[in-house]
């Protein structure tokens, strides 16, 4: 996986995670170009988009369109399976998006496929954070806020 | 407290929220970053809470795609926090906001550093995150042995372990050569018979990595990968918790069986028994249920076995049983499905003998082409690309055709491209095939490019048959109300050359084609008006007897455009006027264009270069790679008095030609007095001994019927494309081994390679024959010694050995003793000489007699291109005069090269050093990009001097440029076609089939067929 994208049906940008380098003017202008692409797709469309020699394989849910950049020979199914893994840990634990999201994937490659255990993995971790947690609750509630 | 600085972001976030639009939004997103610069300025007095909160509100800041460019340092900083809360906070900023060529990640090596070889496991996991996702180069050198000790140890917990897996992918997979792998698989062994399934995912991912990067320090983890399948897919011997939507982990039976796609075989039966019964069961167990999500996982490990069973070349039933699994996925509703089933099933075109089955559903991927959802029409118009051949080339055509007037414009010019290939590739018949691209150019003139036409007028031109047909057919689109202006320009020109033999239909003669012409003259632009000027002169010509009223006109129209500001429409009306009232001579000067060579297809070469995103292992893309040396326009050589400005397409672009009536039209104005009409206009440009593919390319696809010779000169081309891929060696194996009892020891093919890069080794072994090889070389000449040697107790008789050469080398094989005594070597010198730059291999065909076997062998000499290089490294201020002296083709050819196999540039770096290529480092400024030179010698070019550079695009390794130069067109081209096999990978299974049946009596078919 080369980035994960968060996009709101507006075309606000939510999440973004780079696993490859890219520069920040890169950066726009992959997202521009495919919230571009994907949000302008119909509902009933495969979940997957050509873009530049890779494919994004994206999956709405609610308002929010979960975006994963992969090559063109990858598993699509097995990405499109990942997303929605992630979102049910999402939705198992209202945590915060970001350190979940390391705790299923480093380095673009799949981690913890039992959700029990990602959640029992982030649960210490805010445990230790007493006073951090408010601030990523913050966060996981504009997450949860959006994905409704 | 807490709650205060909580507040601050909460109330941050929500104002954000609020914005009711991008301008306010971006206003506030400022002001904030404003306010948290100024705070971190004042250093002082900003404890490391305050601190906290502020890269809380920068990372919220870079969420939102802002970018942060400062406050990185504070972030860095945190790392080395104390407290579990700050270092938090420090990581994940960090790993969000820096990439790993970031300055200041430099400075928290160190502390990451500890935290990994710390106690702590909550910080361990911390630190190997960060390193997981944006570890660089000297994250790398300093912790990749650390990491690769947690990994092992026994005394961490899995949490650990599973992330140390992963960072160690990641820092394998960008710098494979500082993380040291050697002696691996044992560990790796180990770890595949992890219990724990969190652990086990997570170094298969790694495996997938170390087995693509070399499988074959890795051949015991082989059997492990299939015990892994048949826990998961038919024991389902998995805790609760790793079954998703019932599926034994879906992730890792998928990544299981990525790995084994990397081995080329599976070779143990028992083994390969196992695996094939575990991928029957998936292929056969998956249905189609109700629930998405379990839908995909399912087809997930349903296509990857797919992939895995094409890699396998598994047996003819199970590949028909694919093939009816993805016909039907073809048809179904779910557009996932319905996508992965058409690209899949166009990575099958690739595997032997389907092809007929995949006709079969002809019918329903044409359905698709008018799919509501572009990436399936996508897949399907790669798929018709990829499966039409002269059977069903008409059917394909027309659709694409009748597609195109509803198709959307993102795809118009990639379908108008491929319909105009495949109609010349494959027309049944040349009239259809100018149908169809007139039909083309009506539809979507856009989008049809100057190449597609040219090419028409090419074929039309060099058969005489067809030209009454074309011109009628242009006389018929020229009543069209309106139409494109590319229309106009081919019918003037059609019209121009051949109108006169329509002159006894109807509304043809001279004169209704001059008015019917000329009526769009006011609405095209100023290149087609220099075309229709030309028509006008040639129609001129044509009417005889000579018809006053249209000549005034004509002369009108010339005498209006001798004012032109256009100075190329101005000299053509000039010298027609003047040529016209000359009489006679205008007859010999415009006279019928001659015929044009025969060149091979631009169009091709184009399809080559389409858009990237196109798929990578898309049929266009594979055909380009295997047609690659056809693709490549043959370069012409031309005299030095031609003009320089005519390009290579010069024998079709109109102001050219005009540029060579020029000529000739100065050639009679000097000679004045009087050879008038003797001079004929020549045919441009072409010296028929520079074409370097000589008779390789000569069947091609003007003359005859197309179809039957472009399919033939593919095969020979494809042949000769991979002499160094795995499977195109295998392709050797069946001439020699059809009737043979005998298996050779190792793989031939590998055994082969491996000598093109070193002078000694075995080159064949069976249990009673080992042909060992040494070879020496100086400059253009070599000398190999064969070591027969006997393995068994008894004598070897009737052994032979002949050398088939190819026709640029000269090899002399002294004599070689009929019998070989037991366990006895005999040593044979065999000489070779280089006459001139060649990819062709030479074969030696070995044989004899065990019992009453006859063993015969027909084996590749490793006398390869690169054996006659010598390493010669060069200053720059050598290199730059040189590479700026070779200017252009065919001294120097470019070639933009897509599907390299990933390799890092140290490893591109060894591979051209291995070839004898010398990497002169610093040469090119731009790091991503090499310079290698070399001395080649043969006979002929005696000593030359070869420059390379190869520039590299750091994000997508599977495609680079290539500039070669050398001083001789030939070896120019041949270094550049040598030099990509090496860095392309073919997929294995999508070699075309070996050409079995050879009569063995012609030596000359027999090496076609073998190389």
């Amino acid at each position: 996986i080369h980035f994960v994208l968060l996009i709101s049906r507006q075309g606000k940008v939510r999440l973004t995670k780079w696993y490859s380098p890219y520069s920040q003017k890169e950066r726009s202008k992959v997202i521009r170009e495919l919230s571009g692409m994907i949000l302008t797709r119909g509902p009933k469309l495969c979940n997957f988009v050509e873009w530049r020699g890779f494919k994004v394989v994206y999956k709405r849910y609610a308002s929010l369109y979960f975006c994963m950049c992969i090559n063109q020979e990858d598993n699509e199914l097995e990405i499109l399976e990942i997303i929605h893994h992630y979102v049910e840990i999402l939705d198992r634990y209202f945590g915060s998006a970001y350190y979940i999201l390391d705790e299923v994937l480093i380095a673009g490659e799949l981690q913890e496929s039992s959700k029990k255990t990602v959640a029992r993995l982030v649960a210490p971790q805010d445990s230790l954070v007493e006073a951090a947690k408010e601030e990523a609750n913050s966060i996981s509630n504009i997450i949860a806020q959006a994905t409704k | 407290m807490a709650l205060s600085g909580m507040r601050g972001l909460s109330v941050f976030i929500s104002e954000i929220r609020n914005c009711q639009n991008k301008e306010q939004e971006r206003l506030r997103v400022d002001k904030e970053l404003g306010n948290i610069r100024t705070r971190f300025k004042n250093e002082k007095g900003l404890t490391p809470y305050d601190k906290k909160k502020y890269v809380w509100k920068m990372l919220y800041i870079f969420m939102l795609g802002y970018d942060v460019d400062f406050g990185h340092m504070e972030a860095v900083s945190l790392i080395s926090a104390p407290k579990y809360p700050e270092k938090q906070v420090g990581y994940l900023v960090t790993s969000c906001l820096l990439n790993e060529n970031h300055d200041f990640l430099r400075l928290a090596i160190n502390t990451v550093r500890n935290d990994i070889i710390g106690r702590n496991e909550t910080f361990q996991c911390l630190a190997l995150t960060l390193v997981g996702n944006i570890g660089g180069r000297e994250f790398a050198e300093s912790l990749a042995p650390d990491v690769q000790k947690l990994l092992i140890s026994s005394s961490c917990r899995p949490l650990v372990r599973k992330k140390a897996a992963l960072c160690l992918l990641r820092l394998f997979r960008k710098n494979p050569d500082v993380v040291n792998v050697d002696g691996w698989s044992d560990r790796m062994t180990q770890l595949l018979d992890e219990r724990n399934l969190g652990v086990l995912t997570s170094s298969m991912s790694l495996f997938v990595a170390l087995v693509s990067n070399n499988h074959e320090a890795y051949w015991s983890c082989l059997p492990k990968c299939v015990k892994v399948l048949e826990r998961l897919a038919r024991n389902h011997d998995v805790p609760q918790e790793y079954t998703y939507y019932g599926i034994p982990s879906p992730w890792l039976q998928v990544k299981t069986m990525r790995a084994l796609q990397y081995f080329p075989t599976v070779e143990d039966p028992n083994t390969r028994r196992s695996l094939f019964e575990v991928l029957q069961r998936v292929l056969m167990g998956t249905d189609v249920v109700k629930n998405v999500n379990k839908n995909n996982a399912s087809h997930a490990v349903l296509f990857e076995a797919l992939a895995l069973v094409m890699h396998l070349d598994a047996e003819k039933e199970m590949m028909s049983q694919c093939v009816a699994l993805l016909g039907k996925f073809i048809a179904v509703r779910e557009p996932n499905i319905r996508y992965l089933g058409l690209e899949n099933m166009t990575r099958m075109l690739m595997v032997t003998d389907v092809q007929d089955i995949i006709k079969r559903h002809q019918a329903q991927i044409i359905t698709s082409l008018k799919d509501p959802d572009i990436s399936i029409r996508r897949r399907a118009l790669d798929l018709l690309y990829g499966m039409c051949d002269v059977s069903n080339a008409k059917d394909i055509v027309e659709e694409l055709l009748q597609y195109l007037g509803t198709a959307d414009f993102t795809m118009r010019e990639e379908l108008a491209l491929k319909a105009a290939i495949l109609a010349e590739k494959f027309a049944p018949d040349l009239s259809w095939y100018v149908d169809v691209i007139l039909q083309l150019i009506d539809k979507a003139g856009d989008f049809v490019s100057d190449d597609i036409w040219f090419r028409v007028v090419q074929f039309v031109t060099n058969n005489e048959d067809l030209q009454p047909y074309a011109a009628l057919k242009a006389r018929e689109y020229l009543d069209k109300p309106a139409i494109h202006e590319t229309m106009v320009k081919v019918s003037a020109y059609l019209l121009g050359e051949y109108s006169h033999l329509l002159a006894r239909r109807p509304g043809c003669t001279p004169k209704e084609i001059f008015g019917i012409i000329h009526e769009k003259l006011p609405t095209v632009s100023t290149p087609t008006i220099s075309i229709l000027l030309s028509t006008y002169a040639k129609i001129l010509m044509h009417s005889q007897p000579p018809d006053p009223e249209l000549q005034n006109q004509i002369w009108a129209i010339f005498s209006k455009y001798e004012s032109c500001i256009d100075a190329e429409i101005q000299q053509r009306a000039v010298e027609y006027l003047t040529l016209s009232r000359k009489g006679a001579a205008l007859m010999d000067i415009l006279a019928e264009m001659p015929k044009f060579p025969e060149r091979e297809s631009s169009l091709i070469k184009k399809a080559e270069d389409t858009e990237a995103d196109t798929a990578e292992l898309s049929a266009i893309k594979l055909r380009a790679q295997q047609q690659a040396s056809t693709a490549l326009v043959v370069t012409d050589q031309r005299p030095a008095n031609e003009s320089p400005q005519v390009s290579q397409l010069a024998m079709v672009k109109i102001p050219s030609m005009n540029n060579m009536e020029n000529n000739s039209v100065d050639q009679e104005l000097t000679q004045a007095n009087g050879i008038l009409g003797e001079v004929e206009p020549q045919p441009p440009t072409h010296a028929p001994d520079a074409d370097i593919l000589g008779d390789l390319l000569s069947p091609l696809a003007i003359e005859g019927p197309p179809g039957v010779s472009a399919k033939s000169e593919h095969n020979i081309v494809s042949g000769i494309e991979g002499p160094l891929s795995e499977d195109d060696a295998l392709a050797l194996a069946p001439v020699g081994e059809q009737d043979n009892v005998v298996k050779p020891i190792g793989d031939v093919a590998e055994r082969f390679h491996a000598l093109c890069l070193k002078d000694s080794g075995v080159l064949y072994e069976d249990p009673y024959v080992q042909i060992g090889i040494k070879a020496e070389w100086r400059a253009h000449q070599g000398s190999f010694v064969l070591f027969l040697g006997n393995k068994t107790t008894s004598s070897l008789v009737s052994v032979q050995a002949v050398i088939l050469p190819p026709s640029h080398l000269k090899l002399v094989l002294s004599s070689v003793p009929e019998i070989i005594p037991p366990r006895a070597q005999v040593q044979c010198p065999l000489e070779v000489e280089n006459i001139r730059p060649s990819r062709d291999v030479a074969v030696l065909d070995f044989s004899y007699k065990f019992g009453t076997n006859m063993v015969n062998n027909k084996l590749r000499l490793p006398a390869v291109l690169n054996k006659f290089f010598q390493p010669t490294p060069v200053s720059a201020e050598e290199f730059f005069p040189q590479w700026r002296l070779l200017a252009g083709p065919p001294l120097k050819l470019q070639e933009v090269v897509r599907g390299v196999r990933p390799m890092s540039l140290g490893e591109m770096a060894n591979l051209l050093n291995s070839l004898r290529l010398v990497v002169c480092p610093g040469l090119d400024p731009n790091a991503s990009n090499l310079v290698a030179t070399t001395t080649f010698y043969s006979e002929s070019t005696r000593a030359l001097l070869c420059l390379v550079r190869i520039e590299t695009d750091p994000a997508d390794r599977s495609q680079l440029r290539m500039t070669v130069a050398s001083r001789d067109p030939t070896l120019t081209f041949e270094l550049k076609e040598f030099i990509k096999e090496h860095l392309v990978s073919i997929p294995t299974a999508s070699r075309p089939p070996p050409q079995p049946q050879i009569a063995a009596s012609d030596p000359g078919a027999l090496l076609a067929g073998l190389l």
